[in-house]
């Protein structure tokens, strides 16, 4: 075995693809676990910007939505406990009330930013960007002049959420074990993105919600001309995709930080977007670039830490670190200008719609 | 895209045309008014609808303004309540007092404020000419970055060279910087199509990496104990005046009346505002409306780069691994605040850097953090989206003067085949 | 045909409707009815207000006056989805259809057969889709993305759509302008089996061979009234034409005589595709000479567009050689050909010809504002600009009461004449109008058409292309008919019988070689 892994590396130049993916192997036990983890934030804002942009609408304001969910986890939660509701940690998960609590009002402000993105680009037919933009703006704004504030009283934490612990009786099954505890053993958000992915793919492609979605994104006004009520169905887009910007904003406040930090999502929204695009605008692509995306991230990390042995790390820790930090964002790049399998957005984007005016 | 639009819209199928004959107040006065042959009804049209149109550029950014500190007042007086203090209902004069104060009221305050004001006017501009194309510049960000590190390169380079020597060759360096990163994702969507707006905010991050790369690898200083590069020393630019006044608040009060030339007098702003205004009669007029959206953002980068120089070599002399700003999004609100107009953009600039440079004092004396600055700043660009709100409370009818080419903006996001 | 020579009650009834818009009267009481099984031709020119007509239908106008009665019940039909359910459907000329869905979707949007409550049953769906399509003879597979169909498919998805829907009634909006004729053949045959299971159908056409082919009664609208209603049986082409048309020709303007010179602009074997890549002009030739105006007259759609794009240098040809005086200009830029002394009024003005957020004084010099006097360098001279715009205004009569106002803030016509100014005074050699006249008042049609004389006679070369007949017939020295995407007959302007024109551009004629006398035509297809 030993001779052949020895043999393979020692091909010249093909041998260092053995060599990358041996290296990806023995690091994957260590970065695994943090791949999903990192990776949920990400893919939750992919969601919400694929409810906004499936139907039409732009959203670059994923970033804001996601900065002002995470202050309204943290500070929801902190309330409660400082109001005197206990913060034990019994439930499955680590849970308590002021936890729970926490991730529906982060829900709830996740629509509530997203009510007035969907007001400024639906009704009074804004520009969608400048939308976008003053979300961002404002949500770092006002986070940070809060959080100024009521973090000198120094605010009671209410925890995390903790991991699911996988039985040790599966996490010591041969080859598959691991792989089930990398992917089991993590916070309850976290693992809900599991869920969410699977069950946004097969909405969009096979519930009538998806097919009436996907026309008004693509052409609205054959959509108004079977009888679908475009503007309220962009409303509701709008607006329920903001709850994912929540559960995004609650996974970093309430599985990670356990606090609020000024702009704790540091461009986080804006990876989203990029995953979402990377992923050609549906459900499982997104994902599996959010994954890519932190993966190319863990990796940064290992080079630095664990850089691989022989020739392979010699290139890899030549390569400038900021390279695989900048690399998402490159590739995003690449596949918008369509120099590799070009990523098409929904046709009807960007543009208001007007209602057929009845003369 | 528009075509569809506007064969559904057609009501009959022919001759009607209705927004054809549907005239506007203006026409109807056209209609009574005699041939335009005398010289002095003429001027007097010319100098009335100036004034006119002035009111109306400046209207609607102005009562943006004060919907935005009345709701910033409204903010400032909640925020009380998390306090669980009594609300005291003048600490928001009292805050907005100390802010003017700390900005304008002393010599001091007002060169800080036009230190603030100088990169937020050159950002800003980096952003308005893109409107003035249909361009929508979110990357004056990354421009900044990367015209920053050149720079710090150049200037480091240089560093023992003469004064005029070096300051000129570090500049230059700073907007060519910028350019090239303007360029790029002008010339992506010239040639592929790739709309600016995503491609500009990708390369926001790259610029952050490849600026991280280079200050804390090449031009690293060895022996300093954080990452950042060396000093400029002969590069760094004068102070003219003040406590820190320096010269680079000249680039911005140059480039001000420059553009303004460039827009409205010379032959290529002409192209330009015929791109953002109506790229297919940019066609018709035999402009290369391609070649011109690369060239736009190639200003575009120049400009933000420029102000990167400016930052580096006015105010610190180096750069830092994780420098901090967020002069891209200051730039979209100074540019929309200014309705992409250069002078609009300067006043616009100073007032965001009167508030910037007035934060400090608004903090000390009535406790207010200074984050409260982005938050006015987010909502006056509200109150600008929302623009029917404005008009409807300080009731003006119909507001000109408006950002038309924003218009093409968004509407191309999604069709990347838009720019012919 | 399938239609039952009894009396029975109308499916549709359309009484005494009348829609007006600002400045035109686009139904002035028409009378509709269709009966049960039936096909109804509804023909007429562009503009005579068949659209208009069927909005009201269809839920997307408001009729001044008038009702309409399905089955003898009168109803109010307040938007699409209200004409659907009362089962009317609409086939639109541009059709209504997603690309990137598959067929099936497209079918199922709106009206989705479901599994549950939450998902769609495909299957279902499918196997209704296809017995549909068995039981009217055309089988399509419901998984295939209609972008990837072609266009009489795509038309069959739409009629599909509609027959899924249940209609009893469906619209067909010009259904075979975009279709080939074998396609054209088709979709008949579908057509005729809807109405023998008893559809009723309003085929809305201005081609007469296909009327006659397919309707079993045709009802004529010109300038938005019932000119008649008629069946193949009692008519024929030329009186359909002359229904269609009208009789009455308007001189208005007393074109003078002419005297052509040397060629300058010389078309040769022109081929241009359209922006769907399909070929709309296949290998067009013809000859403008100095001191003529030649009218390409034409039915909307023939391809005009496209061969204007390609001699404006707005549209690449794909084959072919346009020579201007002659230098090869095949391909030029705009500028280039701006500058060699071609000038272009374009169809669409406020697409093309002027900018309406710029005032007046710069688009007066859209295509010159670059060189002198107007630029000095990189430099515009302002002063320069103000002042030909002042002069050009004051010569064209632009009623506005400032020289710098926006251009939106002019009406149509002065609009159309701010754009001739600016084109008619650069002393072209080539003058190309394209639709110089639509939309406009009288007085900016005569002024337009006396500019277009005065410049003829000065020895400029004019191509005329447009939709309006009597305009072409006004003015022109030489007619080319465009029929499909080719010139079927060149005839002289001034011994041109309107019938006959019509005819051709209806028909495309049966004789190909250019006689003026091409009136004989018969039916069928000429293509």
């Amino acid at each position: 075995m030993e001779a052949l892994v020895m043999f393979l590396y020692d091909i010249p130049i093909v041998g260092l693809i053995f060599q990358f993916g041996g290296y990806l192997i023995s690091i994957l036990p260590t970065t695994g676990p943090i791949f999903l983890f990192a990776a949920a934030p990400i893919a939750l804002g992919s969601m919400c910007g694929l409810m906004n942009e499936r139907s039409g609408i732009v959203n670059i304001g994923i970033e804001g939505m996601m900065l002002a969910s995470a202050f309204v986890a943290a500070y929801a939660a902190s309330a409660l406990v400082a109001s005197g509701v206990a913060a034990g940690s019994d439930g499955p998960f680590g849970a308590n009330t002021p936890l729970i609590v926490g991730v529906l009002a982060a829900m709830v402000a996740g629509m509530v930013v997203s009510s007035l993105h969907a007001w400024l680009t639906i009704t009074i037919r804004a520009d969608q960007i400048i939308s976008g933009t003053i979300i961002n703006i404002t949500a770092l704004g006002l986070t940070s002049y809060l959080n100024q504030i009521l973090s000198k009283a120094s605010p009671p934490s209410a925890g995390t959420f903790q991991p699911f612990i996988v039985p040790a009786d599966i996490v010591n099954l041969p080859f598959v074990g691991w792989f089930i505890n990398a992917v089991l053993n993590q916070r309850p958000i976290t693992l809900s993105i599991i869920v969410i992915v699977i069950v946004m793919q097969i909405m969009l492609f096979r519930s009538r919600w998806g097919l009436r979605t996907r026309a008004v994104g693509e052409h609205p006004k054959a959509a108004e001309t079977v009888g679908i009520n475009v503007i309220r169905l962009r409303y509701r887009n709008v607006i329920l995709g903001g709850i994912f910007a929540g559960l995004a904003g609650a996974s970093l406040a309430l599985e990670s930080a356990g606090s609020f930090q000024n702009n704790m999502t540091v461009g986080r929204g804006f990876i989203a977007l990029a995953a979402l695009i990377f992923g050609r605008w549906t459900p499982l692509g997104a994902f599996g670039a959010a994954i890519l995306f932190t993966a190319s991230e863990a990796l940064e990390r290992s080079i630095r830490f664990v850089p691989p042995p022989g020739q392979l790390g010699e290139i890899m820790t030549a390569i400038p670190l900021q390279f695989y930090g900048a690399l998402p964002y490159l590739i995003t790049i690449v596949v918008l200008a369509g120099f590799v399998g070009r990523s098409i957005a929904p046709a009807a984007i960007g543009q208001p719609y007007e209602r057929e005016r009845r003369h | 895209m528009t075509d569809e639009r506007d064969e559904m819209r057609e009501p009959g199928d022919g001759p009607t045309e209705p927004p054809d004959e549907t005239v506007t107040g203006a026409t109807e006065a056209a209609s009574e008014a005699e041939p335009p042959e005398a010289e002095p009804p003429e001027a007097a049209a010319r100098a009335q609808s100036g004034l006119r149109r002035l009111w109306g550029i400046v209207v609607v950014p102005l009562g943006a303004v004060i919907l935005a500190m009345v709701a910033g007042s409204v903010v400032i007086l909640a925020s009380q309540l998390f306090l669980g203090t009594d609300i005291d209902p003048t600490l928001p004069l009292v805050a907005y007092a100390a802010m003017i104060g700390g900005g304008l009221g002393s010599f001091n305050g007002i060169v800080e404020t036009l230190v603030q004001a100088a990169p937020l006017v050159l950002a800003g501009l980096a952003v308005g000419v893109g409107f003035k194309a249909g361009l929508f510049n979110i990357g004056a960000q990354g421009q900044f970055l990367i015209g920053a590190l050149a720079t710090a390169y150049v200037g480091g380079l240089m560093r023992e060279e003469p004064a005029p020597i070096a300051i000129t060759l570090a500049v230059a360096a700073g907007i060519l910087g910028g350019l090239v990163y303007g360029f790029i994702p002008g010339a992506l969507k010239a040639l592929t199509g790739a709309h600016e707006v995503v491609t500009t905010i990708m390369l926001n991050f790259v610029a952050i990496s490849i600026v991280s790369f280079f200050v804390s690898g090449p031009l690293r200083v060895p022996q300093a104990p954080f990452a950042l590069t060396i000093d400029v020393k002969n590069a760094h630019l004068p102070i003219i005046f003040g406590r820190n006044g320096h010269l680079g608040l000249m680039f911005a009060l140059l480039a001000v009346p420059l553009i303004w030339w460039l827009l409205w007098r010379a032959k290529l702003g002409f192209e330009i505002r015929l791109v953002g205004a109506n790229p297919e009669a940019a066609r018709f007029a035999g402009t290369s409306p391609r070649r011109l959206i690369a060239l736009t953002m190639a200003l575009c980068g120049a400009l933000a780069g420029l102000a990167g120089a400016g930052e580096v070599l006015g105010r610190v002399g180096h750069l830092t691994a994780p420098y901090a700003t967020n002069v891209g999004f200051d730039a979209i609100a100074v540019a929309l605040l200014g309705r992409a107009n250069p002078v609009g953009i300067l006043f616009a600039g100073l007032l965001l850097g009167t508030m910037k440079a007035g934060a400090g004092a608004m903090q000390i004396q009535a406790g207010i953090p200074v984050e409260i600055v982005d938050v006015i700043q987010g909502l006056i660009l509200l109150f600008l989206a929302a623009e029917i709100i404005v008009r409807r409370l300080f009731r003006i009818r119909q507001a000109r003067g408006g950002l038309e080419e924003l218009a093409t903006v968004t509407r191309s996001y999604g069709d990347s085949r838009s720019t012919g | 045909m399938t239609v039952s020579e009894h009396v029975s009650a109308p499916a549709l009834e359309m009484r005494g409707i009348t829609k007006r818009y600002p400045g035109v009267l686009a139904n002035d009481n028409i009378d509709l009815d269709v009966r049960p099984g039936e096909i109804h031709a509804l023909l007429g020119e562009n503009g005579a207000g068949k659209s208009t007509l069927m909005n009201i239908l269809y839920g997307l106008a408001v009729p001044d006056e008038g009702a309409i009665l399905l089955d003898g019940e009168e109803v109010v039909i307040d938007s699409p989805a209200d004409a659907i359910r009362r089962g009317i459907s609409m086939v639109h000329q541009h059709f209504m259809l997603v690309p990137v869905l598959s067929v099936a979707d497209n079918i199922l949007l709106g009206e989705e057969t479901m599994a549950n409550p939450v998902f769609l049953d495909r299957g279902e769906a499918h196997r209704r889709i296809e017995e549909l399509g068995k039981r009217f003879g055309f089988e399509i597979d419901p998984e295939t993305p209609v972008s990837s169909l072609a266009v009489g498919w795509q038309q069959r998805v739409e009629i599909l759509k509609a027959l899924y829907r249940e209609a009893r009634i469906l619209v067909l909006d010009e259904p075979t302008a975009v279709l080939t004729p074998q396609e054209t053949k088709e979709i008949f045959a579908v057509l005729r089996r809807l109405a023998a299971e008893g559809h009723s159908i309003v085929f809305i056409s201005h081609k007469l061979y296909e009327v006659l082919e397919i309707a079993d009664r045709i009802t004529v609208i010109r300038r938005g009234g019932v000119v008649g209603t008629t069946t193949p049986a009692e008519t024929d082409e030329e009186q359909l034409a002359e229904m269609m048309v009208g009789r009455e020709v308007q001189l208005t303007v007393d074109r003078g005589e002419s005297n052509p010179g040397e060629a300058v602009l010389d078309v040769k074997d022109l081929r241009v595709r359209n922006d769907r890549g399909r070929e709309t002009v296949h290998g067009v030739s013809f000859e403008v000479r100095a001191g003529e105006i030649l009218g390409v007259a034409g039915v909307a759609g023939n391809g005009q567009d496209e061969l204007v794009g390609a001699i404006t240098g707005l549209r690449a040809p794909t084959s072919g050689t346009i020579k201007l005086d002659g230098a090869d200009m095949t391909g030029a830029s705009p500028r280039k050909l701006h500058e060699a002394g071609l000038a272009h009024v374009p169809g669409d003005r406020q697409r093309y010809g002027m900018v309406m957020s710029f005032p007046l004084t710069d688009n007066l010099v859209l295509t010159d504002y670059y060189r002198a006097p107007f630029a000095r360098g990189p430099v515009r001279d302002e002063a320069a600009v103000a002042e030909a715009a002042i002069r050009l205004i004051e010569q064209f009569d632009v009623r506005t009461p400032s020289a710098f106002v926006p251009g939106s803030t002019l009406s149509g016509g002065n609009q159309q004449k701010l754009v001739v100014a600016r084109e008619f005074s650069g002393d072209p050699k080539v003058l190309v109008l394209d639709q110089p006249t639509r939309g406009l008042d009288v007085g900016s049609i005569e002024f337009i058409h006396r500019q277009a004389l005065a410049k003829r006679d000065a020895g400029t070369a004019i191509l005329l292309v447009s939709a309006e007949l009597d305009e072409v017939l006004e003015l022109s020295d030489r007619i080319a008919v465009m029929y499909r995407g080719e010139i079927v007959a060149v005839v002289d302007g001034r011994t041109a019988v309107k019938e006959d024109v019509g005819l051709l551009m209806a028909t495309g004629g049966k004789d190909r070689t250019g006689a003026s006398n091409a009136a004989g035509g018969g039916a069928g297809s000429a293509a």
